[in-house]
């Protein structure tokens, strides 16, 4: 195992073996979750602030309960309620919490790019838990977790990504990841939603859903979102759920254990229909439960790379009289 | 006034088809007859220029240099020096200031500034850059605007675009075209390929640039009037011009440094330097603006000298403002990137630089024929320098090129005859020693 990453902005460019380090030690974690207590002192004394400048609602929220689960202090900072807007630029921000000497920073921007920005302003770790349409790797991190507790390996496996690839930060870090581990991707939705020469990042684009899937042993269904439409990137979401959404029709033409997959927010009768979001064939939950054991391993193993840089601490302590 | 003979250099100068060892006399403001029996009296400087390159003073067609308005970023005095520094002796500084340059009064602010180097207003085609009502195009040529722009922003309308071309032509006067449609720009940051699609920062097509391109010079066609297409940055464009050019239509086009030596790629560490409209494309459109410049489809090389402030750039990337600072570049990158390579020779690049905008704005520069006006760049194109924030004389410092390391710079900016710019240490009075260590190719050396 290794892992010498003091930062986690992406999944481009990381290894495999760093992808392993990071779900063998989110398997230990995920063993914590089971136990009636669900708490180890790991990270006590360390400080985490989770900087979230857009809306989330899970992943803070999963967040949160990792860091909690690690014992570890967090400080919650959303837009609504910082001094965003009053006008404070990011800078200002991350020279802000420098000041309170956070050890770590969750951070969330609508910005691509915004995590590398604090990584110049601050000293602490920084972990990205979405920028922009850039990537989202804790994301895609519990869902390999997922698929590999699905399906035991990754390796060799087909998987298909579905739906707004262009907006969407989990399918860039989901081919990354998926690349690192041997599996074969494939990309699918509608032309308007396929960026510009994706597959150079390791792919297969299509925009036929029955050739996508049929051989998949996973289907990882994305979110559309209804802003979209505005943005003439589609005629209408019924347009959309004809062509693109996942139903048990559909899913009766894949193969019979196929894993079906979504990020969520769902909504339901769109890119998925209700009885798949909630039928057998459905990992949804498990990725909820699996992104909490995730992240705690994420943040334990910056949080390691961390303390051996600041090899003066138990000097420090002695001083103190600890 | 002194006489200056600049003494021993590489005289490059295509307007006289003059490249050759050949001694330079400037008196009077202008360049004097030299000959064997010219006196050398007590009055006259004598640089010795043996290593260096001596051209006609550049011609920056195209800069921001934010006065009225932003005088924090830049003013017409700083840009003035800092041009000088570059090695450019006229600048022609676009009208979207704040206020815009669209009356005399303020065309004749810009003019008369008694800055080191010329300085050349364009003003604006629309009133404010509104993109609708035409300026008072005859009153403004009058008062000193040598061109029409609504840079930073396209003139969206085809029908106004017409009628400035139409206008512009009555006048005499070339009406330089930011081409953009704005619908394809979107809400985009940076080019679209490969590049934006893993740095998930929204893209802008090529499409965006080449469509206005098209629509500009089928208007030029419709209207014969001349039209000058600013900072051409992609390969559609170019093959655009290329096709014009054959055809007869009257357009000529220029390009910025950062267009033949940046890609994409380079906006993915998301350094706010690398953003700039239009933005930097990819390693094709690269070798496509090369072929044009060598062709001569491209006209000019100009800076786009766009100065921003830290707090404005010193943030997310989809935040900060486009532009990039290159005044001081313009040569030093034209040196590494085109001549070093052996893309173009020295003499097209002192064409590019100097001899061609000057020509495509109808100013008195870009040329070191008898009786010109004595603006001179001398510049060492074999120096190996690294650029530091630190080198730069603009006010602002969002240059990309930071911690490069170019060949070749200039060492001495002569306007109207005055030394405008001399590069410490590299020239020397008479009675001076050398330092050990200040020793380069170009060793200037002056006797009274």
């Amino acid at each position: 195992m290794r892992w010498t990453r003091k930062h986690l902005l992406g999944l481009e460019g990381v290894e495999r073996e760093e992808i392993l380090a990071i779900l063998d030690t989110a398997a230990k974690f995920r063993e914590v979750l089971d136990r009636p207590v669900k708490k180890v002192p790991t990270l006590r004394g360390v400080t985490i602030v989770n900087l979230f400048f857009e809306a989330s609602t899970r992943t803070r929220m999963s967040f949160e309960l990792a860091e909690k689960r690690l014992s570890a202090d967090t400080l919650n900072f959303s837009a609504s309620t910082s001094s965003v807007k009053k006008g404070e630029t990011l800078r200002d921000t991350a020279k802000n919490i420098e000041a309170m000497m956070v050890d770590m920073v969750v951070i969330r921007h609508s910005a691509s790019g915004a995590p590398h920005f604090l990584t110049d302003h601050i000293d602490g770790s920084v972990i990205n838990a979405g920028d922009g349409t850039h990537e989202h790797p804790t994301q895609a991190l519990l869902d390999l977790f997922t698929i590999r507790e699905a399906l035991g390996d990754i390796e060799g496996r087909k998987v298909t990504i579905l739906g707004d690839i262009l907006h969407s930060r989990v399918a860039r870090s989901n081919v990354w990841g998926l690349n690192a581990l041997g599996a074969k991707v494939t990309l699918c939705g509608p032309s308007t939603f396929m960026p510009a020469e994706i597959e150079r990042m390791g792919a297969t684009v299509t925009t036929d859903l029955r050739e996508a899937t049929a051989d998949a042993d996973v289907v990882n269904i994305l979110r559309i979102q209804q802003e979209r439409l505005e943005g003439g990137f589609l005629p209408s979401l019924r347009e959309y759920a004809r062509l693109f959404g996942v139903d048990a029709a559909r899913v009766a033409e894949m193969k019979p254990d196929v894993v079906i997959m979504h990020p969520g927010p769902i909504n339901r009768g769109v890119e998925l229909s209700a009885d798949v979001a909630d039928g057998d064939r459905s990992v949804i939950l498990d990725q909820v439960t699996n992104g909490v054991a995730v992240r705690m391993a994420i943040i334990y193993l910056l949080s390691r790379v961390r303390a051996q840089e600041r090899v003066e601490e138990p000097e420090i302590l002695a001083e103190v009289g600890l | 006034m002194r006489k200056i003979i600049l003494k021993g250099g590489r005289l490059i100068d295509p307007a006289t088809r003059t490249d050759d060892y050949i001694d330079l006399l400037l008196a009077n403001e202008r360049v004097a007859k030299w000959g064997e029996g010219t006196p050398v009296d007590e009055d006259t400087l004598v640089i010795d220029v043996r290593g260096a390159v001596v051209s006609p003073g550049l011609v920056d067609m195209h800069v921001h240099l934010r006065e009225p308005g932003r005088e924090d970023e830049e003013t017409i005095e700083s840009g003035a020096l800092a041009a000088a520094h570059g090695g450019i002796t006229a600048v022609a500084a676009m009208p979207n200031t704040e206020p815009t340059i669209d009356t005399p009064a303020w065309v004749e602010y810009v003019r008369s500034r008694g800055t080191a180097i010329a300085v050349y207003p364009i003003a604006a085609i629309t009133v404010g850059r509104g993109g609708k009502t035409l300026t008072e195009m005859a009153a403004l040529a009058e008062a000193g605007a040598v061109a029409f722009s609504d840079d930073g922003s396209p003139v969206e309308s085809a029908t106004v675009m017409r009628r400035a071309l139409e206008y512009a032509s009555m006048v005499g006067r070339p009406i330089i075209s930011h081409c953009e449609d704005l619908n394809l720009t979107g809400s985009g940051v940076m080019n679209e390929g490969f590049a934006s699609t893993m740095a998930g920062l929204r893209p802008i097509p090529a499409a965006a640039e080449e469509v206005a391109v098209a629509r500009d010079i089928i208007l030029a066609r419709t209207t014969g009037a001349n039209l000058h297409i600013a900072h051409v940055s992609t390969r559609g464009s170019v093959e655009l011009v290329r096709r014009a050019k054959e055809e007869g239509i009257a357009v000529t086009c220029e390009t910025c440094p950062h267009y033949f030596t940046l890609t994409d790629d380079d906006v993915r560490t998301y350094a706010t330097s690398t953003r700039v409209n239009p933005p930097l494309r990819s390693a094709a459109d690269v070798s496509a603006i090369k072929v044009g410049l060598a062709d001569g489809t491209i006209d000019a090389i100009a800076s786009d000298h766009a100065p921003h402030s830290i707090e404005e750039k010193e943030v997310e990337f989809d935040a900060a403002p486009p532009g990039l600072i290159g005044t001081e570049t313009l040569l030093p990158l034209t040196l590494t990137h085109l001549v070093e390579s052996g893309t173009i020779t020295l003499g097209r690049a002192v064409e590019l630089m100097s001899t061609d905008p000057a020509s495509i704005l109808g100013i008195p520069h870009g040329s070191l024929a008898e009786g010109s006006r004595a603006d001179v760049t001398v510049f060492d194109p074999d120096w190996a320098w690294e650029v530091s924030e630190d080198w730069f004389l603009s006010k602002s410092k969002n240059s990309p090129f930071i911690g490069r390391t170019l060949r070749g710079r200039a060492v001495l900016t002569i306007s109207r005859g005055e030394i405008v710019f001399e590069e410490p240490g590299a020239a020397h009075r008479a009675g001076e020693t050398h330092e050990e260590g200040e020793h380069h190719a170009a060793e200037l050396s002056v006797h009274a």
